[in-house]
């Protein structure tokens, strides 16, 4: 059949032959960055002004920039653990609860080693922060591979079980906040009460970017990059996620993969969970994740899963988010725009990509 | 109702699935079509329930034209069809499935009226179904019933069974013939599709053989019996019919055995009271053993357990009972990976749903295999070994092309190139499907290459040129049964058909 | 406490169930379609915004509830075009949509951060029935022509499922979309409608929110209760008797919950809004692994059939599945 194909005699009618798929991908690109203009018009304000209102927001000094980096930190941890599993074909939606329980193990690290009013301990305190993030990250492992054993041996779907998981820890966070970690005095939704000074982590200058938060971030995405592109264990991860069935029978332990990538995501959120107890809110208050398991989840999929593109687009997805808190003080917006633009831009890439596939030009094959 | 089938033509990308074929069903009979998998009989009768849009041709209902495009219009016109596989709904009741879909459901449901019709029709074929049962707790054959039931309620002129026997049991089958015998009798025409010859040969008035797309012969098997319709098979008569059947699926002649001798004395596979089980067959082989270098074909209509065999044998799916062993160790009920190590491979058919990775390129599948080599994957290894493989196996593809990009011959040819080796026992499906004559022979050459390395073949085919001229010695699965290990130079196109049609 | 004080506490907390009720009924409805419509946080609060404003500008509580609907079946409709005729990822459009709505309502609700506005009127009285013993007080006392209506869907709804030709076919096109094919059902179609009506349920769900039970609009003023309506649906078996029972459970559990704070002062109510979870979680475990089957194949056939029937809800076979039709 192969090499005496006969040349294509279809009877069928032809499909008049498409555009190219790019023309799909750009012509969705451009209408959700119209709606993002005609959503700005409804609120009555300019499309322009509003940008440059974000962007000053984002760079206008160094506060804003550190800002920036503060959430960029956390976010490049997340969407490099997030790369694990999408290409695994798992949607781990229950990244902010494994952020979540990571910082809670962090913050009962600190605790302990720390009781309220302590100021000396058996650990100094930058030892006591090292080992805050590194059981941080072992809670966010262990809040990662509860959904994969649901997942694996319990044969539940992993977007369910995560996004149980998320409100469990969070639910768990809230108690520990308002029960056996309350404040002196009063319990409140503004979390527990603040770590010592000397248990912050370091900062550029006065602004809220921390050096350790940004290198831990660089350095776990390009530890991904590198195990996607160039490790056994990626491309068995890639295997597995796009045919478990035809990985298994060509020899690769389908299951074990599987948990590896809960387990490396779980990591990095954990990490990323922990960062945000010792480097931002010195504490721990009930939505510690501040949603950075869902934008890494948005980027993620901006990019296709693939690690490359992740620093310039969570890049300007925390520029956004920074950019945005310009709004209500200067134009009295509200800045959730921020994530109405980051949600139309994902959005219509994955519509682009459907027109693509379903009426693009298929390639010559 | 008599349906006129007419120069009907599908094409599925470059495969001709019906060339050309005509058929005529009389109303009042039952008319077998058989032939292979990929012969093109299913595209056929899923055109006339429907289905599948044909390119071109006609169809004519009791001699007027009718426009079936989607199955809701093959209904219209009393055309109902069983699916191998019942399409229905397992979580519901057998009298909601009956319901469901029907024409003559009101549209507020009315269970009780429904149920009388349901139990005065089921009554009427004896068959003993409860109304209440969920669909997922009946057996496959009270399933066909009920589809039957629900067909006939909705004024099902043309009854089209796909497989209807596999599955079912003694009893449920003789039910199943007594019930198409008295449709046929009321005048409705029936089309029976299946491998089995015995159940052909039994039930059937007429049959039309494809193959390759093709009507390729008929046969009008009343004439053969005793007394017309539901007789008694005199077995001379008996033994004719199916030697002509066989012949017209797969020629008279069959190719002279050209393997030259391989197998060493060394036993690498032997399986002991092994037990196959599925939920539709149950088959047993009392012993085998396989010498290091041997070839082993099985022939036996598709869909027969071949693979449910060839698939145990790699420890992809446990025996039921009995042992395994590769180069004498015990294997029996160890994890695939232990099968991996022991030196066993398993190439299945479906190439892009079992065997490759769509969105892989042909050297990333190369590293695949290298994996576990080392944390870091050798690049320039594993562009080397894809080239090398590309080039040895004349795959007409670069090493960056994703698998899904190759035809289905280069498919099997990068599914070749991908096994490892040394290779203790290798497991086949269709080694050669999809690939040309000279393929095939280059294809051969290298497997038999890898015999004289001391790699023991099984494999199955529906080709029987191929069996005979590649394997040493030959089983045959035949209606949940499976022969034992006849030498390839003692075959003969007849003694192999007659096994194929379940007689040995 | 006295009977008749947890009596009105209960009362109240069946009341304030029901926007739930409407968002599950909804949710139920996609799913039985075999569409999973992920984005239903965000559909409830966009539509909850909506709702309001669109009832404000209009000064009619209907309209906004005609409003939410609209805008309700419009974000299910770009689920629907997503993932069935583009057979995108239905997880991604739906999550998508789910952050994607949420922070709309946020950035366009803002000038109608509690502000006041038309609220659905509050007493309807039915005679007889508020005087059941028990049965008045309980489920009529509030008089709340939302409520009655929630009672009313979910009596529709059960019934349409299980006694007519359509909801035959609904619940066929969600578990064998090929076998409702050749029975000649427009499945696309059909996948389409459902997938809006259910869209349109959660909206109206959310306009009940901000014109009735949390009369006003405010920033996430409706946040969680789209998660929480998911869950509802896995706990309820993909049964709108059950997830409605689910819904009305949860609120009771809210209110008791804030009884119960007196008595136990360290554990706070939000940590009940996490019950749905663990309880979607343990239903899924009971109902998804095999273990189930192999405790249950030691108890005889008949006891073993009614039980599996009563505990295993299994969630419709094509769920999230595209329907290829060849």
């Amino acid at each position: 059949m192969d090499s005496t194909a006969a040349p294509q005699t279809m009877t069928a009618p032809a499909r008049i032959a498409g555009l190219p798929p790019a023309f799909y991908r750009v012509g969705a690109f451009v209408i959700s960055l119209i709606l993002v203009a005609l959503i700005i018009l409804i609120s009555g304000a300019s499309p322009v002004t509003v940008i440059g209102s974000m962007v000053s927001g984002a760079f206008g000094n160094a506060d804003q920039i550190g800002r920036v980096i503060a959430t960029l930190s956390p976010l490049l941890l997340c969407a490099a653990g997030l790369v694990y599993t999408f290409n695994a074909g798992l949607y781990n939606l229950g990244v902010e609860g494994q952020i979540t329980f990571g910082a809670i193990a962090a913050t009962w690290v600190l605790r302990l080693l720390y009781p309220e009013g302590a100021t000396a301990s058996l650990l100094p305190p930058p030892l006591a922060i090292a080992l805050a993030v590194v059981v941080g990250g072992v809670g966010g492992v262990l809040w990662g591979l509860l959904a994969g054993a649901l997942h694996v041996y319990g044969r539940i779907s992993e977007i369910f079980a995560g996004l149980g998981l998320n409100f469990a820890a969070t639910g768990i966070a809230i108690y520990l906040i308002f029960g056996p970690w309350k404040r002196p005095g009063v319990a409140s939704l503004s979390g527990t009460q603040p770590f010592d000074e000397s248990l912050w982590l370091g900062t550029f200058g006065k602004t809220e970017a921390t050096p350790v938060a940004l290198a831990l971030g660089l350095i776990a995405l390009i530890v991904t990059i590198v195990v996607m592109r160039n490790t056994y264990f990626g491309l068995r991860l890639r295997a597995v996620g796009r045919n478990l069935r035809a990985a298994y029978v060509l020899g690769v332990p389908a299951r074990r993969q599987l948990l590896s990538a809960f387990f490396i995501c779980g990591l990095f959120a954990g990490i990323a969970g922990a960062l945000q107890v010792v480097g931002v809110f010195h504490r721990l208050i009930p939505n510690i994740s501040s949603n950075l398991g869902f934008l890494g989840l948005l980027v993620v999929m901006l990019v296709n899963f693939d690690p490359l593109w992740i620093l310039p687009v969570a890049f300007f997805f925390s520029a956004l988010n920074v950019g945005s808190l310009q709004l209500p003080l200067s134009l009295g917006l509200e800045s959730s725009l921020s994530g109405v633009i980051q949600g139309l831009l994902v959005l219509f890439a994955l519509l682009g990509r459907g027109l693509a596939q379903k009426y693009g030009r298929k390639p010559e094959g | 109702m008599k349906v006129e089938l007419r120069h009907i033509h599908k094409h599925f990308g470059n495969v001709h699935a019906n060339d050309d074929v005509s058929l005529t069903i009389e109303a009042g009979t039952i008319h077998g079509l058989l032939g292979e998998n990929g012969a093109g009989k299913s595209t056929l009768v899923k055109i006339l329930s429907g289905f599948i849009t044909r390119d071109s041709g006609e169809i004519a209902l009791d001699g007027r034209p009718a426009h079936i495009q989607s199955p809701a219009d093959a209904l219209r016109y009393g055309i109902g069809m069983l699916h191998q596989d019942p399409l229905d709904f397992p979580p519901l009741t057998a009298i909601e499935n009956f319901m469901a879909g029907s024409l003559a459901t009101p549209a507020l449901l009315n269970a009780r009226a429904a149920e009388r019709g349901f139990r005065a029709l089921c009554s009427q074929f004896n068959f003993d179904l409860d109304p209440h049962a969920r669909v997922s707790d009946l057996t496959v054959g009270e399933r066909q019933q009920l589809e039957i039931v629900r067909l006939l309620a909705n004024g099902a002129g043309t009854l089209i069974l796909d497989e209807p026997t596999t599955g079912i049991s003694a009893s449920q089958k003789t039910l199943l013939f007594d019930a198409l015998r008295r449709l046929a009798r009321e005048g409705k025409s029936i089309i029976f599709v299946s491998h089995k010859l015995e159940d052909v040969e039994e039930l059937c008035d007429c049959v039309t053989v494809m193959r390759r797309g093709r009507v390729v012969g008929e046969l009008d098997l009343r004439p053969y019996r005793s007394n017309g319709h539901a007789g008694h098979w005199p077995a001379d008569k008996r033994f004719e019919v199916t030697t002509r059947i066989v012949e017209m699926m797969f020629g008279k002649e069959l190719a002279m055995p050209t393997k030259p001798a391989t197998h060493q004395d060394e036993v690498i596979l032997s399986l002991d009271g092994f037990v196959l089980r599925s939920d539709r067959l149950e088959m047993r082989i009392e012993h085998l053993a396989v010498q290091r270098g041997e070839v082993i074909g099985i022939a036996g209509l598709e869909g027969s357990g071949q693979q449910l065999f060839l698939m145990t044998c790699a420890g992809l799916e446990h025996p039921a009972a009995g042992s395994i062993h590769v180069g004498g160790r015990d294997l029996t009920h160890k994890p695939y990976n232990d099968f991996l190590r022991a030196g066993v491979c398993y190439l299945p058919a479906d190439r892009l749903r079992d065997g490759l990775i769509s969105g892989l390129t042909i050297q990333e599948h190369v590293a695949l295999r290298m994996s576990g080599k080392g944390i870091f994957i050798d690049r320039a290894a594993a562009a080397q070994e894809a080239e090398r493989a590309i080039a040895t196996f004349n795959i007409r593809g670069r090493p960056d092309t994703a698998v899904e990009r190759l035809s289905g011959g280069n498919q099997q040819r990068t599914q070749l190139a991908l096994m490892p080796a040394p290779l203790n026992v290798l497991l086949m499906e269709h080694p050669t499907r999809g690939l040309d004559i000279e393929s095939t022979l280059w294809v051969w050459q290298q497997l038999i290459a890898r015999c004289n390395q001391g790699t023991a073949i099984l494999f199955a085919s529906s080709d029987l040129d191929e069996i005979v001229q590649y394997s040493d010695r030959v089983i045959v699965f035949s209606g949940g049964r499976i022969s034992p290990p006849i030498a390839a130079t003692e075959l003969t196109a007849d003694s192999l058909g007659q096994m194929i049609g379940g007689r040995f | 406490m006295e009977s008749a004080q947890l009596l009105i506490i209960l009362a109240t907390a069946i009341a304030s169930a029901t926007p739930l009720v409407f968002a599950c009924i909804g949710e139920t409805i996609t799913e039985r379609a075999g569409v999973i419509n992920l984005s239903a946080e965000g559909t409830v609060m966009l539509c909850a915004m909506v709702g309001f404003v669109a009832a404000k500008t209009a000064d009619n509580v209907w309209l906004g509830f005609v409003a939410a609907a609209i805008v309700g079946a419009l974000i299910a409709l770009v689920v629907a075009y997503g993932a069935i005729t583009l057979k995108q990822s239905q997880i991604a459009i739906g999550f998508v949509l789910a952050l994607l709505c949420s922070d709309l309502s946020a950035y366009l609700g803002n000038p109608y951060v509690r502000i006041p506005g038309p609220t659905v009127p509050p007493r309807f009285p039915i005679p007889i029935l508020q005087d059941i013993p028990l049965i008045g007080p309980l489920f009529f006392r509030e008089g709340d022509i939302l409520v009655y209506a929630g009672y009313v869907l979910i009596a529709v709804t059960w019934f349409y499922f299980y006694r007519t030709r359509g909801g035959l076919t609904l619940r066929a096109i969600g578990e064998q979309p090929a076998a409702a094919f050749a029975r000649g059902h427009n499945v696309i179609a059909l996948r389409y409608i459902y997938t809006l009506i259910g869209g349109a349920l959660m909206g109206i769900a959310g306009a009940a929110f901000s014109l009735d039970f949390k009369a006003g609009w405010s920033y996430r003023h409706t946040a969680g209760y789209g998660w929480i309506a998911l869950a509802i649906v896995i706990f309820g078996g993909w049964n709108p008797l059950r997830a409605a029972l689910g819904a009305y459970l949860f609120g009771m559990l809210q209110s008791l919950a804030s009884v119960a704070q007196s008595a136990i002062p360290d554990v706070p109510t939000q940590v009940f809004t996490v019950a749905p979870f663990v309880l979607m979680i343990l239903v899924l475990v009971l109902t998804s692994g095999d273990w189930l089957d192999r405790l249950l194949s030691y108890l005889p056939v008949n006891a073993r059939r009614s039980l599996s029937r009563a505990l295993r809800t299994a969630p419709p076979a094509a769920l999230g599945r595209p329907f290829e039709q060849d």
